[in-house]
């Protein structure tokens, strides 16, 4: 089969590749750019292991054509980080709120976090749980994940961040 | 979808050519000249699964997402139309929907997930002819009609009469969905989306669309539709009739449901047998009038 | 001392040591997307492997054609039983004394069984090379009931077992029957259940399910020609025992045999066990002297890779009248699947399922458990407990919420009037444990203050009558679970994984400048052993956490251990590493007399150094001693400062909790609503709170999963029905409920540090809450027992069958 050749930004960085149609998005940032912090969990479409931020939106990567983002713009969680290089609220807030244990579904997680605080910057936490319903996590139960959610949220804002008393 | 059909496959799909048209034009005619062997891409999140476990093996996929004009919401007289390629993210953010189509939003929220509602497009929910889709017994409900684009050209056909069989719609081969045109429901309306689901991400155990309007205290026009309940999506008027004139007591709620029970057949599946997918069928319609009512003005 | 001289606390809280919440050393990485996971790894001309699976549940194997698989670009080669044959690796043994089918020998057995192996230059070619192999199957009649197993015209199903009438736990009855194991005493039992005013009989089942973490199961094999060395990169949870058994089976040196677990996504027991996934990548490798990797997809791992439960329970309790237990007696049927590859301790092939008796003082029990064979995937292994624990407190708990229901008492007082009193411990059950510690009055006691339980049972008994009186369609439930676990395995004299003692082990280095290195024979997927080991050791020996390095995974480096399973780290490489740091200390005590010029008896510790006891400004600290270590210690002693320990338990640990499940249900639709979860935990000396409690968030939410919908369901042909993540119940952050956490501290007296481990503790306590709750639900309408799963339309069902949609 033909390969295609495309271009696309990740993580600010213009990148290209020569890949057949049917090289999944998330093949390509893992085993042609060799960012593989981006994970599989499963063929289906559920888990969210792969979540990326393309062009604004959070995208399974899984589930689409590498071809198909040619000229994207792509995040991933190697480029969450802070411009000097510190770690974003986000990733503050999981490390801070015990939000992770194998880390397998952090980096989808966060990924997915990042566009819903765009998306809603002070989200309650019926919405942070809705916002995160596409990606699954094993270990934590997701309680510590709503929590690293809204300290980042709080971070963000300037607020100071309050752990709700359990 | 049964584990039995997924034996020799993994999660890698089998090759194809990717095509990337700028125009409907061009896309009819790459699917005129490939046929069968041709599928359009749209969102890819019903279409890209079934090819990883090469369920699907197309050898031409038509990517539909350079086509210019299938994107957009506008309100033209007393119709809305939506480019098929809008995403169930764009329909929940659009405040023209918001306002005159707000049991579309209803529905979006309880599509999928986020992630997919990104990508997921109205135009790929309505045409894949898949009975769990949600949008399809809405369209239906609100008495929408579908754009299709093909080689012999533009009709116009009624989501009533698009869906005939499970994955079987009535697009000609190398056609496209291209828009859909929904009528304003009245100012005041009452409506409602009621989907019971195991899960976020699951297709409905049972799902009933209710658009009415209330006229002193009473049902004067109803619309009920039915999701995956059926091989296709459901419109059930006989049980819209038995409560129109009423005022939802509990008696009339008994016939609408018991009508809409009688014309469903869900299959049996990891939700649940047969006479409970019936059943919550059933209580959904009851749901759905209600809180339809309650909003009616 | 002066203003600057840190407080005694100050110096402590700098340790971050035992009962800190100190923030996790792993995350760092994880958080950055720079986890190091199997598939993360590229080598140099790394090929791909890729399986060919059977449709069928039963069936012959007529013919594998890979002619046109050999034809696909990038497909080097697809390997079959016939090619294993040739280094007699078609067939490997199991950890429970079974033999298993690497490849297809001439029949399959299960739906998705490997039947080939395609290797390839990538996994895109693998999967095309896949999908060309053609495979000639003739179908043979299926056995998916497991009570349909020993019938007498049921079909045979293991060829290779023909005529062998005596397995690796004793005889068979049948040729699907694979052990009968029982303990107690059955004529003292009968005798109980003959005079007993008050008996119960219920079938109990715990529904097949499945560990799926969230990274699936795989590898990387290299074999160095030149060397003679194979290196393997793999998900396992007990990397030592993986060397040990490749190097009998593949007739390696073991030396020559490097076993490295990287980061591992998550285990719950999925990866305990050899699969032929790291046979075939390591025949392959060894065959075209490439690395090959295998990393199976989702389905494969739900569908192929080891299962848990499946266990039916026949229970029955004896009691008098006033609801105290006299005796109890279960038989469970064991469904192990097509290969009895059950991840036990050899001596035990039902597990620790004796624990069966629980919180409870029972006098007498029985217990017999039959294994048998059935046209399944191969198992069942410890999936978030330890082994077969989650089975024996589903049993007891329910057993004892329908003991409730008949005696008309309240569930949670049936319980009080039963526990094992404080001063019992330790205590010597029926079935043959010897509990090491327990207050379980006080634990049920604090949940029921915590959750008010009294006004919990008023507003239920308000509810029922509203809904008596048609005025609701709501019924509520309160789900009482106290359960105890065993965990820990464990002490030589009962527990060896094929033949090696379930020791563990812990290695620490000290370095001149205070800092150090530790290495164990335990593997963390998640459980933050970076964090908590350096914690132990900070305690123990007075230095930073911080300041402790922690390894696990490499079986070049690491002490030997028996990996990390059975929440057995904490009791058994815990242990092992306060023994190595109290090694550590006492060498450093006398390196401290020596520098200090006093006796050693002179000397007493303090925090993190050591004092002259009556002169408080002599006072040498632990990194000062690290120092000396290397370049003056007293005459006669070696320099540096190590130590490595193996720790043999003399018994298993029995950490216990009381949780609460309130839930209301919708008859109409079946559907639920968790209310509050309330689960109080004690497991002894708590290392790190935090972490503790992110265990028991993420236990319960398995729990509540297993309870309330997933499985792993067959139809009669064989099929599975639900292989995918869309109908095996994965809740997401919406379905899962809010947890509260609470805890009490009962030591463990045996243990060096009394601690008892907790990571599994909230899966075995959780599912009984859940399942009680519902149960209790719809008691009052006549239910005794409703099996779980709960989902929506067995709720929906169980109130069909208690009359409630009769036509009024």
């Amino acid at each position: 089969m033909t390969k295609t050749h495309l271009t696309m930004k990740v993580n600010g960085n213009e990148v290209e590749g020569l890949v057949e149609p049917r090289t999944l998005l998330v093949h390509f940032i893992r085993e042609n750019l060799q960012l593989t912090g981006t994970h599989v969990g499963c063929e289906t479409t559920h888990c969210g292991a792969c979540t990326v931020d393309i062009d604004g939106m959070s995208v399974k990567s899984c589930t689409m054509f590498a071809v198909q983002a040619n000229g994207s713009d792509i995040t991933t969680i190697e480029g969450m980080a802070n411009a000097d290089g510190s770690l974003s609220a986000l990733q503050e807030g999981f490390r801070m709120m015990h939000g992770l244990q194998c880390g397998f579904c952090t980096p989808g997680m966060i990924i997915r976090a990042h566009r819903l605080l765009k998306e809603s910057p002070s989200p309650t936490e019926a919405e942070i749980r809705a916002g995160i319903a596409g990606n699954i996590c094993r270990c934590t139960g997701y309680q510590n994940i709503v929590k690293a959610i809204q300290y980042a949220a709080a971070k963000q804002n300037g607020i100071e961040y309050k752990e709700a008393a359990e | 979808m049964s584990v039995n059909g997924m034996m020799e496959a993994t999660m890698i799909p089998g090759s194809f050519s990717y095509h990337r048209p700028t125009s409907v034009a061009d896309a009819v005619k790459l699917l005129a000249s490939f046929g069968d062997e041709a599928r359009p891409l749209a969102g890819g999140h019903s279409l890209v699964p079934m090819m990883k476990l090469r369920l699907a093996t197309p050898g031409h996929l038509i990517d539909l997402h350079g086509v210019a004009g299938l994107k957009g919401i506008r309100r033209d007289a007393n119709k809305i139309v939506i480019g098929a390629m809008t995403t169930q993210h764009e329909l929940l953010g659009s405040d023209v929907i918001a306002a005159s189509l707000p049991i579309l939003q209803e529905a979006a929220e309880v599509i999928a997930d986020p992630q997919v509602r990104y990508r997921g497009t109205i135009g790929g929910n309505v045409a894949n002819g898949d009975p769990g889709n949600d949008m399809p017994a809405l369209m239906m409900t609100l008495d929408a009609s579908y754009r299709l684009e093909g080689a012999n050209g533009t009709r116009e056909v009624a989501a009533s009469e698009f869906y005939q069989g499970a994955y079987f719609t009535a697009l000609e081969p190398a056609e496209i969905l291209t828009s859909i045109s929904i009528p304003v429901p009245a100012a005041g309306h009452g409506y409602a989306y009621e989907k019971l689901k195991r899960k976020v991400g699951d297709y409905a155990t049972a799902a009933a669309a209710v658009v009415l309007t209330m006229a002193g205290g009473k049902v004067a026009s109803c619309a009920i539709g039915l999701t995956n309940l059926h091989e296709t999506p459901l419109l059930a008027p006989d049980a819209a009739k038995a409560v129109i004139g009423t005022s939802l007591d509990a008696a009339s709620l008994k016939r609408a449901a018991a009508a809409a029970e009688a014309i469903m057949s869900p299959a049996a599946d990891a939700r649940g047998p047969v006479e409970y997918r019936k059943h919550v069928g059933g209580v959904m319609v009851t749901r759905a009038l209600q809180r339809a009512a309650q909003r009616a003005r | 001392m002066n203003d600057m001289t840190p407080t005694r606390e100050q110096r402590t809280a700098a340790l971050e040591g035992l009962g800190c919440k100190r923030k996790r050393v792993e995350d760092v990485r994880f958080i950055q997307g720079k986890g190091n996971y199997v598939d993360d790894l590229k080598l140099p001309g790394m090929l791909h492997g890729d399986f060919v699976r059977s449709p069928h549940a039963h069936a012959r194997v007529k013919s594998i054609n890979s002619e046109e698989a050999l034809k696909v670009p990038g497909v080097l080669a697809v390997i079959t039983a016939e090619t294993l044959k040739t280094v007699n690796l078609a067939w490997m043994p199991t950890l429970a004394g079974d033999v298993q089918m690497v490849l297809a020998d001439g029949k399959v057995l299960f739906q998705n069984q490997e039947v080939a192996f395609v290797v390839a230059t990538d996994r895109y070619a693998a999967d095309d090379g896949v999908a060309k192999v053609v495979v000639e199957y003739e179908p043979l009649p299926v056995i998916i009931d497991p009570f349909k197993s020993m019938a007498t015209d049921a079909p045979v199903l293991r060829e290779d077992l023909a005529g062998k009438t005596t397995g690796a736990h004793g005889p068979r009855k049948h040729h699907n029957h694979i052990f009968e194991w029982s303990v107690g005493d059955k004529e003292l039992t009968d005798a109980a259940f003959k005079k007993a005013d008050v008996t119960i009989k219920e079938l109990i089942s715990y529904q097949r399910v499945h560990p799926s973490p969230l990274e699936t199961c795989q590898c990387v094999c290299s074999f160095d020609k030149i060397k003679g060395e194979l290196t393997i990169w793999g998900t396992f949870q007990a990397p030592h025992v993986i060397r040990t058994v490749v190097s009998l089976i593949a007739k390696l040196p073991e030396q020559k045999i490097h076993v490295i677990s990287p980061d591992i996504g998550g285990g719950f027991g999925n990866k305990v066990g050899a699969y032929p996934g790291y046979i075939c990548a390591a025949v392959a490798s060894i065959v075209t002297g490439k690395p090959v990797k295998w990393v199976e997809d989702r389905i494969e791992n739900l569908t192929a890779t080891s299962f848990a439960r499946d266990y039916h329970m026949t229970t029955e309790v004896a009691a008098t009248k006033e609801g105290k237990v006299m005796g109890l007696r279960v038989h469970v049927l064991a469904d192990h699947g097509a290969f009895d590859a059950c991840a036990d301790p050899s001596k035990w092939p039902a597990g620790f399922f004796n624990i069966v008796t629980g919180s409870y003082d029972f006098p007498v029990a029985h217990l017999t458990v039959d294994g048998v064979y059935s046209n399944k995937a191969p198992g069942g292994v410890a999936y978030r407990c330890s082994f077969r624990v989650t089975e024996a407190a589903y049993c007891i708990e329910r057993a004892m919420d329908i003991l409730a229901q008949k005696l008309n008492m309240d569930p949670a007082e049936l319980r009080m009037r039963n526990f094992i009193r404080r001063e019992q411990f330790p205590y010597h059950s029926a079935l043959g444990w010897e509990y090491d510690s327990g207050d379980y009055h006080t634990a049920m006691r604090k949940m029921m203050e915590s959750t008010d339980y009294a006004a919990l049972r008023q507003e239920q008994a308000e509810k029922r009558a509203a809904f008596k009186r048609g005025e609701t369609r709501e019924i509520m439930g309160l789900g009482v679970s106290f359960f105890t676990e065993i965990v820990g395995a464990g002490p030589s004299k009962n527990c060896d994984i094929l033949g090696i003692a379930m020791f563990d082990s812990c290695e620490i280095r000290m370095h001149p400048t205070g800092a150090g290195i530790a290495r164990m024979g335990t593997k963390s997927q998640g459980q933050g052993h970076e964090t908590t080991w350096a914690q132990i050791i900070a305690s123990e020996i007075g230095v930073p956490a911080d300041n402790i390095m922690v390894e696990e995974g490499n079986t070049d480096t690491a002490p030997y251990g028996l990996g990390t399973y059975g929440s057995r780290s904490t009791p058994v490489a815990g242990a092992a590493i306060a023994m190595a740091a109290r090694k550590i200390k006492a060498k450093a005590q006398m390196i401290a007399a020596y520098k200090l010029e006093v006796h050693e008896d002179d000397l007493e510790w303090d925090i993190d150094g050591f004092r002259v006891k009556g002169l408080p400004e002599k006072f040498m600290s632990m990194k000062d001693i690290c120092w000396a270590a290397y370049n003056s210690v007293p005459p006669g002693m070696e320099p540096g400062l190590e130590a490595v320990s193996y720790y043999d338990p003399p018994n298993m640990t029995y950490p216990f909790g009381a949780y609460l499940c309130v839930l209301d249900i919708d008859v109409d639709t079946g559907a639920y609503k968790v209310r509050r979860f309330y689960a109080l935990d004690d497991c002894g000396t708590r290392i790190n709170p935090m972490i503790i409690e992110g265990q028991v968030h993420g236990g319960l939410t398995e729990a509540f999963a297993i309870a309330m919908g997933q499985e792993i369901r067959y139809d009669d042909t064989g099929n599975v029905v639900t292989g995918s993540f869309m109908d095996f119940f994965m809740p997401t952050a919406v379905e899962t409920p809010h947890w509260e956490t609470d805890f009490t501290v009962t030591p463990s007296p045996h243990h060096p540090i009394g601690a008892k481990g907790v990571g599994e503790s909230p899966n075995v306590g959780g599912v009984p809450a859940f399942s009680n709750a519902v149960n209790d639900a719809f008691s009052f309408l006549g239910a005794t027992h409703i099996q779980m799963p709960h989902d929506h339309w067995r709720n929906w069902k169980a109130a069909k069958n208690l009359g409630v949609f009769a036509a009024a």
